[in-house]
């Protein structure tokens, strides 16, 4: 098939690794670490204190504006209230919870019977109050997207592509529950007005599309749309251009576009009553000694994880949060699994950028770049500082899914560069 | 376990510049096996040292600059090939010494090195052979060239086709013989059948567009059919292609990543410009041939090429002023 976007790459995809079966469900651990901000916004302000018990499921930090509040993964005492290193290799304030292998539920939220007479700001609350965010990564508070796009949205659109070689927790969440994901679709196009909905997969889930095709049946205003493999289709804008033919305008809103595995919590959160409290994550890389997919609680430690998951092999160099192309590389194994974690990555090449790293002007980044953009010239102007040419060439569009530095045969570090240039044209603006 | 952390993408291509530089090494064998069959060992000679002298020239700018050595990534070696081929079979050792410690030490080394060079270093190289030893570049024979040599080589000579050409008239050799090199010129100009090989080859392996060849090729075969000065344009326009160094300028010379335009639209003006200042110079110039100085001219062009083409932005409308 013909790609949908232009640039892009298509990598080996790895999925196979830790493709088939159903996740494995990790039993807690004897201790979580849940940070306060895992998402993008205000962060919570703590609701326990250290000595509290807390129940499965309870809300134990919230906060104003846009902000999703955390739940505890665990039943327990409250261990410790203090800033904690976090993936990405920042820190937050993180409640710990000792468990008391209980598992004594919180009965806060009340699973509902029917979605029928939801109104937006309803469904709205009941999703912020499971703490549900933009599950594929981005980690946005997904009411404020409910609530902005009610009432004004033709087409809902599913974001099932999982376009990130390696990863295949949302493929598994298709898989494994098919009719919770429909249910969900059908949940949040009848609140907030959808006349037509679109999941779109990539090809490469054939198992994914079949489950959902089955479960979708008869119900004509639900789609699921195969896409040709080719990353970064999971990219919004590339998925928006992909899937209607349109290019969505810099700076405006993205519309009614969520996440499978978001959907799949919405679900769970209108008919189950259950917040964010475990996560599907993809154990994998070559290497993990059995790569799979785990059901974790979130604040699980990473290398907790990677234990449960059959351990790694001697040679693993690099341990990732989320994919190869835009997953965070960790430096310690102690930080927690987030609402973000779709993946740990074990990987035995580090590949780290050129030590001295010289262009040649190939041109091969600016085939590569979904976006459009020269990241042969902006390299170059960020490293001379000129503010001028990357305006003009519009360095802000960057949105580093790595396409560039995967194909750049002088193994450039464009992204890091990128990154700093985008600050410094912020600095410009202020 | 030591963890690495970096920044992402965790996974790459494996593409590499020394694999690429490897890719314009391979698809120029066919051209050197047609330099050495057409004109004998001394060809093959010629370039092993032409090759060797640049990668000592680099060895020294590292050296120099307190760089750490960069003859990996093999442009040292393309350059030393590209300028051996581009000298006749008869040019002396030394000379082409001469031409390599100036391409790589004045034309790339005092520019920053790869990448910060503006002008081709193997065209610098022969540029500044043409400028002290002419005679290197003007005799020319048909016959194999002893090796064993390393003074002024004594040639039975003979003129090329372009030299014909300028006088002008249509040269002696039959178009086939243009096609397969059987005829006097530079090493690696003649056979234009190898060449179109490692055009193949270059384009198959996406080293290389075929935007830059095709319009540099284009520009030329369109002003030698529109001005020629034979009874047939058409056979006119033949040999002007494959007379000279089009072919081997177009597809290995001119396509240089560094010295040549990224922009897709950059780059059909820039192979435009190309052929038309080779048909000038061959038409107006005192050399019977242009490829040299037009590709060294356009190479200053290649940065306001690419500087000239529209910025497109996603979701903005062609012409649009963004936000």
């Amino acid at each position: 098939m013909k790609q949908l976007f232009r640039g892009g790459i298509h990598p080996n995809d790895g999925k196979a690794l830790s493709r088939g079966g159903t996740p494995v469900p990790m039993p807690a651990p004897s201790r979580v670490i849940i940070p306060m901000s895992q998402h993008i916004g205000a962060p919570c302000s703590p609701l326990v204190k250290v000595g509290d018990t807390v129940k499965l499921g309870q809300k134990i930090g919230d906060g104003e504006g846009v902000c999703s509040p955390v739940h505890a993964s665990v039943s327990g005492t409250v261990a410790a209230v203090e800033q904690m290193p976090i993936p990405g290799g920042r820190k937050a304030v993180c409640v710990v919870i000792e468990n008391d292998g209980k598992d004594t539920p919180d009965t806060a939220i009340q699973p509902r019977k029917s979605h029928k007479e939801l109104s937006p700001a309803e469904l709205a609350g009941i999703v912020r109050e499971a703490g549900i965010c933009g599950m594929g990564g981005a980690a946005y508070p997904t009411n404020s997207k409910i609530l902005s796009t009610a009432g004004k949205t033709e087409t809902l659109l599913i974001n099932a592509c999982e376009c990130e070689p390696y990863i295949t927790s949302d493929d598994m969440v298709m898989c494994t529950w098919p009719e919770k994901v429909i249910m969900g679709a059908r949940i949040v196009a009848d609140v907030i007005g959808a006349k037509h909905t679109v999941i779109a997969v990539e090809d490469n889930k054939p198992e994914a599309i079949e489950a959902l095709k089955a479960k979708a049946e008869g119900q004509e205003d639900i789609e699921i749309r195969a896409l040709p493999t080719r990353y970064p289709q999971g990219a919004k804008k590339q998925l928006i251009l992909a899937v209607t033919g349109r290019e969505v305008a810099p700076g405006a809103r993205t519309g009614a576009l969520f996440n499978v595995t978001t959907i799949y919590s919405i679900y769970r959160a209108v008919y189950e009553g259950l917040p964010i409290t475990e996560k599907v994550v993809t154990v994998t890389g070559e290497g993990a000694n059995a790569p799979k997919n785990v059901i974790v609680r979130i604040g699980t430690p990473l290398e907790e994880v990677l234990n449960f998951a059959g351990g790694v092999k001697e040679e693993t160099c690099k341990v990732v949060c989320g994919g190869p192309m835009m997953g965070v590389a960790q430096g310690d194994l102690s930080v927690p699994v987030v609402k973000g974690t779709n993946a740990l990555l074990c990987l035995v090449n580090p590949n780290p950028p050129a030590a001295d790293p010289t262009c040649i002007r190939c041109g091969k980044c600016m085939e590569a770049c979904p976006m459009g953009l020269q990241p042969l010239n902006l390299y170059r102007y960020v490293n001379s500082g000129n503010k001028e040419e990357l305006q003009r060439l519009n360095m802000e569009d960057c949105m580093e899914c790595g396409c560039c530095a995967y194909v750049c045969p002088g193994h450039l570090p464009l992204v890091e560069t990128f990154k700093a240039g985008k600050k410094l044209l912020k600095e410009v603006k202020r | 376990m030591n963890l690495t952390v970096t920044s992402a993408p965790h996974i790459r291509s494996g593409d590499s510049t020394q694999r690429t530089m490897l890719d314009v090494l391979i698809a120029l064998i066919p051209a050197l096996i047609a330099g050495v069959v057409l004109f004998g060992m001394r060809a093959l000679v010629l370039t092993v040292i032409s090759a060797a002298g640049c990668v000592v020239a680099e060895l020294l700018v590292n050296l120099v600059m307190r760089k750490k050595p960069t003859v990996g990534d093999l442009s040292a070696v393309v350059t030393g090939v590209l300028l051996a081929f581009s000298l006749p079979a008869s040019c002396p050792y030394w000379v082409v010494l001469v031409g390599d410690a100036f391409a790589i030490i004045v034309v790339k080394g005092l520019m920053g090195g790869l990448g910060q060079n503006v002008f081709n270093p193997a065209l610098g190289g022969r540029a500044i052979i043409m400028l002290f030893w002419p005679a290197t570049i003007t005799r020319y024979t048909t016959e194999a060239v002893p090796a064993f040599n390393f003074g002024a080589v004594d040639i039975v000579s003979s003129s090329t086709p372009l030299q014909t050409m300028a006088r002008p008239a249509l040269p002696d050799a039959s178009l086939l013989d243009m096609f397969l090199g059987k005829i006097g010129g530079c090493i690696g100009e003649v056979c234009t059948l190898a060449l179109l090989i490692g055009l193949v080859y270059l384009l198959w392996r996406k080293v290389i567009s075929w935007r830059i060849p095709v319009a540099y090729i284009g520009a030329v075969a369109v002003l030698t059919l529109i001005f020629n000065k034979g009874d047939d344009a058409f056979v006119w326009m033949l040999y002007s292609v494959m007379g000279g160094g089009v072919m081997l300028g177009a597809i290995f010379m001119a396509t240089d990543y560094v010295t040549s335009p990224a922009m897709p639209a950059a780059q059909l003006v820039y192979g435009l410009g190309c052929g038309v200042l080779t048909v000038i110079i061959r038409y107006f110039g005192i050399f019977p041939e242009g490829v040299t100085y037009a590709i060294l001219i356009m190479n200053a062009f290649a940065w306001a090429l690419d500087k000239a083409v529209p910025v497109k932005r996603f979701g903005v409308a062609k012409g649009g002023a963004g936000k």
